[in-house]
């Protein structure tokens, strides 16, 4: 079976994973109504707003090298599977990673791109991968080198950023069949932030300005939402973005780490994948 | 009775990047801190965990009145807390500031330096009230009690904050009301608090006419830096000027926009005599640009060199006092010293800085400054060939720079433009273009 992430159009993301017949001809790329056209455009467009109207420290080089190093990575496993290479998904990826990851050396870009996407390939349970490939590489990344960072505060509380991003990402996430986990990781991260200031007494204006992080939509918009590692149930998925938002938010208010949601959904992915094994027989393979 | 002057945070000045590469001009001035007022500077060391916040308080008036309260992440010990020297920020607020440079179109490479000479550091001086400290109980507990320098330094840990606000107020510490709610705030997430005020009896002694900057040393996973009992002050904005040392790269926040403030950039040659003027407004309206909601990058430099040098770089040694802890003593920091200063300017008050700023370190080593280049026209004869199309030339790169002050500082562009005729950018004072037909028989 495949591997998952925006694999085929949804809604039926999770049903129709078949192989292709042998010795048909694989077109190399999808029809135009895979949603997932609509997640690269928006991608493509929040990058370059934020390095045109928001100066962000990030070459086009470097999109090009982080796309480099997925579509590459994409290549290999799908060969390796014996499957036709589709190139939307590591895009996806890509766009993922420039969107949050910074790197000095160039070369950082492309090895995030690579071990991301083989990760999907990698790293597999029950016959599909289990970590989110952008977060991944988030993850490991800046753990890994000094010159490797997330610039979570780039997007600044720009208004505008904010609404571009909640306002494309949202139809795009709606496509995809999976709104349902941006906004129950929304709502659980708004409930955490509103609730942390209640407690502590401190003025709404700070969980109002927690919550006008661009990274933490692009997490909530372009990460979470990913239907390859996410449970396959509405109620799991909910249960599952709650508890990403609450892992997430205890790493971050703590200190460990500033980007919470993404160390929170390397850390749940295991479980993830324990459920879907136990929850959902695996489909036949053909 | 004494004024709570609680903070850590003031205003601050950030590089903005310029690429070395091709630069050939001369310093001519630099903006640094003395620029703004109510601007607090802050040094912070930072690697891995370890943290030494170097404090320079910008209080004016008497000493007996002088009070600070500042939350930190531990119970600090009586070996954490040292006195620093005001002249290592200073050369660190200088050798980090916004510079202007100029060229001259005939001979850049002739040495022409306008050094604008800096005004001495006007921190207030003081005098000290020795203080008792109280000992009732408010729910308040006196963690440790010490006397270093000219201070009297008390480390408290309190339950609620109306303890802790009883306590101050009969140690006769003024709190503004809006710093109740952040206390407790402080106090729920467990943070401590250091009090410093001034011990009179050891200020005399120790003489000198101002306050040295307070230094503390510790290990904590919050890379952080408490600005949101200065905004209780009720004072308007505020400046900080907060510089980071640290080994990998520059620093930026985590929870706010940081932004390059606007750099490389010609201006009219008469900015040379109003370079303050021209950086302070230059800055305002960075900052409104922003809506007042983003931290401004200055200068962000290697610190083995400069260039052009707005101050000589730091050695190894005033870079120990400041805490740089894993670099040698003695000596001068050679190019390629593993230490990156990050210069961030921030303009806040409660509404648009709600939160206390949380860094981080990235790896961008990339090198940054603030720098405007001013351009000298060829003053001789252009009667040559070329003259007429220099002439054209000067024409439109006046009329670009006069433009490009009024968009960077929101300054009149006629009046730029009188003022760059007064200054003699002005294409009527070039020699005038003879006739052709007598460039034709020469």
């Amino acid at each position: 079976m495949t591997d998952a992430a925006y694999d085929s159009p949804a809604p039926s993301v999770e049903k129709t994973r078949t192989r292709r017949p042998a010795g048909a001809p694989a077109p190399l790329l999808a029809p135009l109504r895979d949603p997932r056209y609509g997640q690269i455009a928006a991608q493509a467009l929040l990058i370059s707003f934020g390095v045109l109207a928001l100066g962000f420290n990030l070459s086009p080089l470097a999109a090009l090298a982080a796309a480099a190093g997925a579509l590459v990575a994409e290549y290999l496993g799908r060969w390796a599977q014996g499957r036709a290479f589709d190139p939307l998904s590591p895009l996806i990826t890509a766009g993922s990673l420039t969107l949050l990851f910074r790197a000095e050396p160039l070369w950082l870009f492309a090895l995030a791109g690579l071990l991301a996407v083989g990760s999907k390939f990698l790293i597999r349970m029950g016959g599909r991968h289990i970590f989110n490939p952008a977060a991944l590489s988030l993850f490991i990344l800046p753990l890994t080198f000094g010159g490797a960072w997330l610039s979570p505060g780039q997007w600044g509380a720009l208004g505008l950023a904010a609404i571009a991003i909640a306002g494309v990402g949202s139809v795009v996430a709606g496509r995809a069949a999976r709104l349902d986990t941006t906004l129950a990781f929304l709502a659980a991260w708004a409930a955490l932030s509103f609730g942390r200031a209640l407690y502590f007494g401190d003025p709404m204006s700070i969980p109002i300005h927690q919550l006008q992080s661009g990274a933490i939509l692009v997490f909530a918009f372009f990460m979470i939402s990913d239907p390859a590692t996410t449970p396959p149930t509405r109620a799991g998925r909910i249960l599952h973005a709650v508890a990403v938002a609450g892992l997430g938010f205890w790493l971050q208010t703590s200190w460990i780490t500033n980007i919470g949601p993404v160390w929170a959904l390397i850390f749940a992915a295991p479980l993830v994948g324990v459920l879907r094994i136990v929850a959902q027989p695996r489909p036949k393979e053909t | 009775m004494r004024l709570l002057f609680a903070a850590l945070a003031v205003g601050a000045l950030l590089a903005p990047a310029a690429p070395a590469a091709a630069f050939c001009g001369f310093y001519v001035a630099k903006a640094d801190a003395k620029l703004f007022n109510d601007a607090s500077k802050v040094v912070m060391v930072r690697d891995a965990d370890r943290t030494v916040i170097t404090m320079v308080n910008d209080y004016v008036g008497d000493p007996k009145d002088f009070a600070m309260v500042i939350p930190t992440p531990v119970v600090l010990k009586r070996e954490q807390i040292h006195i620093g020297r005001a002249a290592d920020v200073s050369h660190l607020d200088a050798y980090t500031a916004p510079r202007m440079v100029e060229y001259f179109d005939s001979n850049p490479c002739r040495p022409h330096v306008l050094y604008d000479a800096a005004p001495a550091p006007t921190t207030g001086a003081t005098q000290l009230r020795k203080e008792k400290a109280a000992t009732r109980s408010r729910g308040v507990t006196i963690e440790a009690q010490y006397t270093v320098g000219e201070y009297d330094i008390l480390i408290l840990s309190a339950k609620e904050s109306d303890g802790l606000q009883l306590w101050l107020d009969e140690n006769g510490y003024k709190t503004p009301p809006a710093a109740k709610p952040i206390l407790a705030s402080y106090i729920a997430q467990g943070m401590k608090f250091f009090v410093a005020k001034v011990n009179l009896e050891a200020k005399a002694k120790a003489g000198g006419e101002f306050l040295r900057p307070l230094q503390i040393a510790f290990n904590s996973p919050k890379f952080m830096l408490p600005i949101r009992l200065g905004t209780a002050n009720a004072r308007g904005k505020q400046d900080l000027l907060l510089f980071t040392l640290t080994r990998t790269g520059r620093v930026e926040t985590a929870n706010y926009r940081t932004a390059k403030i606007p750099s490389d950039l010609e201006v009219p040659l008469f900015v040379q005599k109003e370079f303050g003027k021209f950086y302070k407004a230059l800055f305002s309206r960075a900052v409104s640009k922003e809506s007042g909601r983003a931290v401004f990058t200055e200068y962000a430099w290697d610190m083995g060199w400069c260039d052009p040098c707005a101050a000589d770089p730091l050695s190894n040694d005033q870079l120990r006092r400041l805490g740089v802890f894993w670099v040698a003593k003695g000596g001068r920091s050679r190019r390629g010293v593993d230490v990156f200063v990050t210069r961030l300017h921030v303009r806040y008050d409660a509404k648009t800085f709600p939160e206390d700023l949380r860094l981080t370190e990235t790896g961008d080593r990339k090198n940054f400054q603030g720098r405007y280049i001013t351009r000298h026209h060829y003053k001789g004869d252009l009667a040559c060939a070329a003259g007429d199309a220099y002439r054209r030339r000067l024409a439109q790169r006046w009329e670009r720079e006069a433009r490009q002050l009024a968009t960077l500082t929101g300054w009149d562009v006629a009046e730029i433009r009188a003022k760059m005729a007064a200054s003699g950018q002005d294409l009527k004072l070039l020699p005038k273009e003879k006739p052709w037909w007598e460039q034709l028989w020469d």
